[in-house]
């Protein structure tokens, strides 16, 4: 018999994401959204190595379904924004009204290092610098672009945000 | 402006002298282009002067022309030729020069978001921040619009598409790009070498061994230096890799399009093991940053060698069941066969690259022609389609897979030994490079100045020749087909907004 190509789940996230999620991701997250995340992505500039990559989570071996994680093409149909980019000059306002146009509660996930302060453009008259200079990011995944493993465990950390605050609260 | 071209004019012996040219000779530039004497490589402003870069058909060599802007315009090339249009329109965006007698003022890049006007050119502050830009007039019976864009319902690049439909019967598509500028040239100016090396490898994501040697070759010209002969066969290990890849995944996304999931979902495995092998091999499962001006960043080892080796066996062997699968599966045929057609000539007209101009009978690869080591010692055929559909544009890419496993096999055979680096130390020059992307031909054309910084650095995408054509394909088509035949170009957003 040949087993499939999909590969266990990523281990726990580090120590700096568990930090930042720790601040950013309330009790109400898996409470409300139990283990089931709808993600609208959105390409604010990237060079499109993000994209790459986070279509590589749809391949067999990262398989993202099977986590109760899926791309869905509305934001009005999405829990999570999983943004890239610096955030063009020219796709600021599209940006923010994706944000605007996505329901109650929403996370922001910025992927990779232009997503999080414009990286290399970040001097550039076209770049606004980075996804909060326009919306509430919840949590970076850096990366230039993320492997799909470091895209699936950040994701993951979402989910699993709330649980593994209260292991790290007991084993402290 | 004589002065300020005799600083460009010393050239070191295998850089390429421009021609400065008057207006009666760029107008006769203009006139070979339209005739299809010549093909329009790429149009732009370095900073003094606007260059022509065109390939003399008969010649089989790129040219490079220069003409000096003292009245701030030029003679527009666009209203002979019609590739140009878009160039034009970007190039006055950024510099404010302005092509005398051009057929569309409207802007191109700039969409009123930025802070200043003209920010490789006078850099005004902008008045009043305001996006209203004038589409194309439509009138007729019926007809409806239908705008998508520039946020997309899938994992793709912004951009936006306005639909004129009868029905539903597309009568005219018109795109609107530059919403991922970066201010990539502005960027690059000034910029030392490893960082300008950095920028180039994220024009488009997709393409960014292509254009790191696209990059590295141009600056290799203006040093005057060549890059070690190993460095020379490991980038071409790259670029196959990189061309492998991409095509795996367009394969397999076009076929999803067409609702024939199966192939995405083995193509995706085969495009997996391709960048898992990369990164285990260079470091970085794109391949980012590992070439750089002098050679490359990154050793193959033993292990990765063969490796790699083992990676052709089985993609190859794997490969060919699902090339059987597409061969033979009706109702994939049925969408593909028929659907976005690109006729001949409007493929010679624009010089499209890559699959999309081979797909429709042009026979053009740069690592032929012009051609660049280390493809003059290596063995492979360039496959030719006449359809023009988007079937010829998945058996181009599926023979094209098959080539490069060959090349991927044949540099593995004799990969020289060898240092990976020559020492690159600055000094003024002036050089340009052609490099086949697995898209088509990037060309890039670079002035540094006496510290071996970039004094002005130009990437043109392939995507620049491609973009208009998927208009004109997808007149008379379905609006369902669109994303079939967009699949079928797979034109970069990114590389084209810059």
């Amino acid at each position: 018999m040949r087993r499939p190509l999909t590969e266990p789940a990523p281990p726990d996230p580090d120590e700096h994401a568990l930090g930042e999620l720790a601040r950013q991701v309330g009790q109400a997250a898996r409470r409300r959204l139990g283990r089931s995340l709808a993600i609208r992505q959105v390409d604010a500039g990237s060079c499109n190595g993000c994209e790459l990559e986070i279509h590589a989570l749809n391949n067999a071996f990262y398989d993202i379904e099977r986590f109760g994680l899926r791309f869905v093409a509305s934001p009005r149909h999405a829990d999570v924004l999983l943004v890239t980019g610096p955030v063009t000059g020219n796709m600021r306002e599209a940006l923010y009204r994706t944000w605007a146009a996505t329901p109650d509660p929403k996370w922001v996930v910025a992927a990779g290092d232009c997503a999080l302060d414009g990286g290399i453009f970040k001097e550039s008259y076209a770049v606004a610098g980075g996804v909060s200079a326009v919306i509430p990011v919840d949590l970076h995944i850096p990366g230039c672009p993320p492997a799909p493993a470091a895209l699936l465990q950040g994701l993951l950390a979402l989910l699993h945000g709330t649980k593994a605050r209260s292991d790290q609260l007991h084993r402290g | 402006m004589m002065a300020e071209m005799s600083e460009a004019l010393t050239q070191p012996h295998n850089a390429i002298v421009p021609a400065l040219a008057n207006a009666a000779e760029w107008e006769g530039l203009a006139q070979d282009l339209a005739q299809g004497r010549r093909a329009l490589v790429d149009l732009w402003c370095d900073g003094q002067v606007v260059r022509l870069a065109t390939f003399d058909v008969g010649a089989g060599r790129i040219e490079i022309a220069a003409l000096a802007c003292p009245e701030g315009g030029f003679p527009s090339i666009g209203r002979h030729h019609a590739p140009a249009i878009r160039l034009e329109r970007a190039l006055r965006d950024l510099y404010g020069i302005e092509p005398d007698g051009a057929v569309d003022d409207r802007p191109w890049l700039d969409h009123g978001c930025w802070p200043v006007r003209q920010p490789l050119g006078s850099r005004r502050p902008r008045e009043a921040a305001g996006d209203t830009y004038p589409f194309l007039p439509v009138e007729g019976e019926g007809l409806h619009q239908i705008p998508v864009g520039p946020v997309h319902a899938g994992i793709i690049e912004p951009g936006h598409f306005r639909f004129t439909c009868s029905g539903e019967t597309v009568v005219r598509l018109e795109e609107r790009l530059g919403y991922v500028h970066k201010g990539i040239e502005a960027l690059m100016r000034g910029a030392a070498l490893d960082k300008a090396a950095h920028l180039a490898g994220r024009i488009s994501g997709d393409s960014t061994v292509a254009y790191a040697i696209a990059f590295s070759r141009a600056v290799e010209t203006a040093l005057g230096i060549a890059p070690p002969e190993r460095a020379v066969w490991l980038r071409a290990v790259m670029a196959e890799l990189e061309r492998i890849a991409n095509h795996l995944g367009d394969i397999g996304a076009i076929c999803n399009d067409a609702a024939f999931s199966l192939m995405l979902a083995h193509c995706g495995v085969l495009r997996e093991r391709v960048l898992r092998e990369a990164g285990a091999a260079f470091g970085h499962r794109l391949m980012m940053d590992r070439v750089v001006p002098g050679g490359v960043a990154a050793e193959l080892e033993t292990a990765g060698q063969a490796a790699l080796r083992r990676l052709s066996v089985a993609i190859r062997r794997e490969f060919a069941t699902l090339v059987g699968l597409f061969e033979e599966t009706n109702t994939l045929q049925d969408r593909t066969v028929g659907t976005g057609t690109l006729s001949a000539e409007l493929a010679h007209r624009f010089a499209a690259g890559g699959y999309v101009g081979r797909a429709s009978g042009r026979d053009f690869d740069a690592r032929k022609t012009p051609g660049y080591p280390p493809y003059d010692a290596l063995s492979f055929a360039v496959p030719v389609f006449s359809e023009g559909n988007v079937n010829a544009r998945v058996w181009v890419r599926i023979r094209e897979v098959e080539q490069s496993l060959d090349l991927l096999d044949q540099i593995l055979d004799h990969l020289p030994a060898g240092p990976l680096r020559a020492p690159v130390a600055g000094r003024v020059g002036e050089g340009f490079a052609l490099v086949e992307g697995f898209r088509g031909d990037i060309f890039c054309w670079i002035r540094l100045d006496a510290a071996g910084h970039v004094g002005h650095c130009r990437l043109r995408d392939p995507s620049w020749f491609q973009w208009p054509l998927l208009e004109a394909v997808i007149e008379g088509n379905i609006v369902a087909d669109f994303p079939l035949c967009n699949k079928s170009f797979n034109c970069s957003y990114s590389g084209h907004d810059l």
